[in-house]
């Protein structure tokens, strides 16, 4: 059995979390700002992937980053080959599917960071950004680290929306998910199974790790 | 009128809450300011529009002469930029930071060496320099107060505020803080307004006292005036 498809997941799944990780942080402290308008109509646009169907979201993906459209071409023109179908493909599609796990969770560690201490580092003669940097963010992070730790599984697992950006290259894009399918429908039972196996111990295992060092974190940041 | 001492504070704030109105003037020079009156009386507010956390909808705050707020000019000074110490009920400690942390933050601009220094010299003189190193969840009440008000001096506010920040401690721990902060106004010369309860902290502490009832100031003077026939605040 060829390792490359966990590997593979495992590469995508981590820049996916990544992405998911710079983008939804930002997105959860612009929601926090009360005049930024239709804010919880964004949030809720943001947080679409949890209940859109992966077909549907990979549909609007292919849309939107196809070789027919701006981004697409700009994009082709600028490094010379597409987005999708590609492992740049696959990696937009997990992240895109995993951002609102971390929308979510950093807005609300962000909300649950007492308002007295963020007045406190105002009067102290911080300006916006440095209250953000040195005391928003850091007793947030818990919150946002358990958010990044559910994008990372969210992306490891995915199939749909990898399948509609990304397809199923073997050796290019085929995921460990996609594999198990390619794996099962190819009469190769055992072949999916262990794969089946191996993904889950290695999810788990990331899982059970990563929620140790929240929970050590987490005794650190709150009194 | 007679002109405000150098470095007074001068307000004038209106501030509209559903049927709540608060309407008062302050005149506050160097020294200490004790404003007390039943809760829901609008002295938590007067505290957050003088930091500029709140704006009122009429007001002008000027402080040695320099105006932080004019509604009316549509002057409002940020929060950042207005010099002073606020210490909140709940002291607001950075739970992730040290002591030493902590007393350094509202110092950003000094140099790392002499900020450390500054902030050392501070913890010690207020006899918390052991606490330095750690986290303020392993603090006693006591502790937290003296971190917390060396952090409120180290940048030399020209103000400072004061909302209750004794209110959990036992009575002896209590008469040695208000001490100390009572020094440290002095060695600074500057106004601090300190929201309080408690009848004897205000007789301890305060130059002037201000009693508030509803939003409206209904007395004020010294101590020994204003407070010669109370004792229905006492906590």
């Amino acid at each position: 059995m060829s390792w490359a498809p966990l590997a593979l997941s495992l590469e995508i799944a981590t820049l996916a979390m990544l992405v998911a990780l710079v983008f939804g942080t930002g997105i959860a402290v612009l929601l926090t700002w009360k005049r930024v308008p239709f804010r919880e109509f964004f949030y809720a646009v943001v947080c679409a992937p949890l209940v859109l169907p992966p077909t549907v979201l990979g549909y609007y993906l292919l849309v939107a980053l196809g070789t027919n459209s701006a981004i697409g071409r700009a994009w082709e023109s600028m490094f010379g080959s597409p987005i999708v179908f590609t492992f740049t493909g696959a990696v937009i599609a997990a992240a895109v599917g995993s951002l609102p796990m971390v929308v979510r969770a950093a807005r609300i560690g962000l909300e649950a960071v007492e308002p007295n201490l963020i007045a406190a580092a105002r009067t102290l003669g911080a300006r916006p950004a440095r209250v953000l940097v040195t005391v928003t963010l850091p007793l947030a992070a818990p919150a946002i680290i358990a958010g990044a730790m559910l994008a990372f599984a969210r992306a490891l697992g995915d199939y749909g929306i990898t399948q509609m950006v990304a397809g199923q290259m073997i050796n290019g894009t085929e995921t460990a998910s996609i594999h198990v399918m390619n794996a099962l429908y190819g009469g190769r039972e055992g072949d999916a199974r262990n794969m089946a196996i191996v993904t889950t111990l290695v999810g788990v295992g990331l899982l059970y790790v990563a929620n140790r060092v929240l929970k050590k974190l987490a005794g650190g940041a709150h009194v | 009128m007679s002109s405000p001492a150098p470095g007074s504070l001068v307000a004038k704030l209106r501030v509209q809450r559903g049927e709540f109105l608060l309407d008062v003037e302050l005149d506050c020079g160097p020294g200490i300011t004790c404003v007390m009156g039943p809760s829901g009386s609008g002295k938590s507010t007067i505290l957050a529009v003088l930091a500029g956390l709140a704006v009122p909808d009429r007001g002008t705050v000027t402080l040695g002469g320099q105006t932080w707020l004019d509604t009316a000019a549509g002057i409002d000074v940020p929060v950042h930029a207005r010099r002073l110490s606020y210490m909140f009920q709940g002291l607001a400690l950075f739970p992730h930071m040290t002591a030493q942390r902590n007393v350094e933050y509202g110092i950003h601009h000094l140099e790392r060496g002499e900020r450390a220094t500054r902030a050392i010299a501070l913890l010690d003189r207020l006899g918390v320099k052991h606490l330095a190193a750690r986290r303020p969840r392993t603090f006693s009440g006591g502790e937290a107060q003296r971190v917390a008000l060396a952090r409120a001096i180290a940048p030399a506010p020209k103000l400072m505020l004061l909302d209750e920040p004794f209110s959990a401690l036992d009575r002896d721990l209590r008469a040695q803080l208000t001490k100390l902060v009572r020094d440290q106004v002095a060695e600074l010369g500057i106004p601090l307004i300190h929201v309080t309860h408690s009848i004897a902290e205000a007789r301890l502490l305060a130059d002037q006292v201000l009693r508030i009832e509803r939003g409206k100031i209904v007395d004020r003077g010294t101590a020994a005036d204003v407070l010669k026939d109370i004792t229905a605040l006492e906590d």
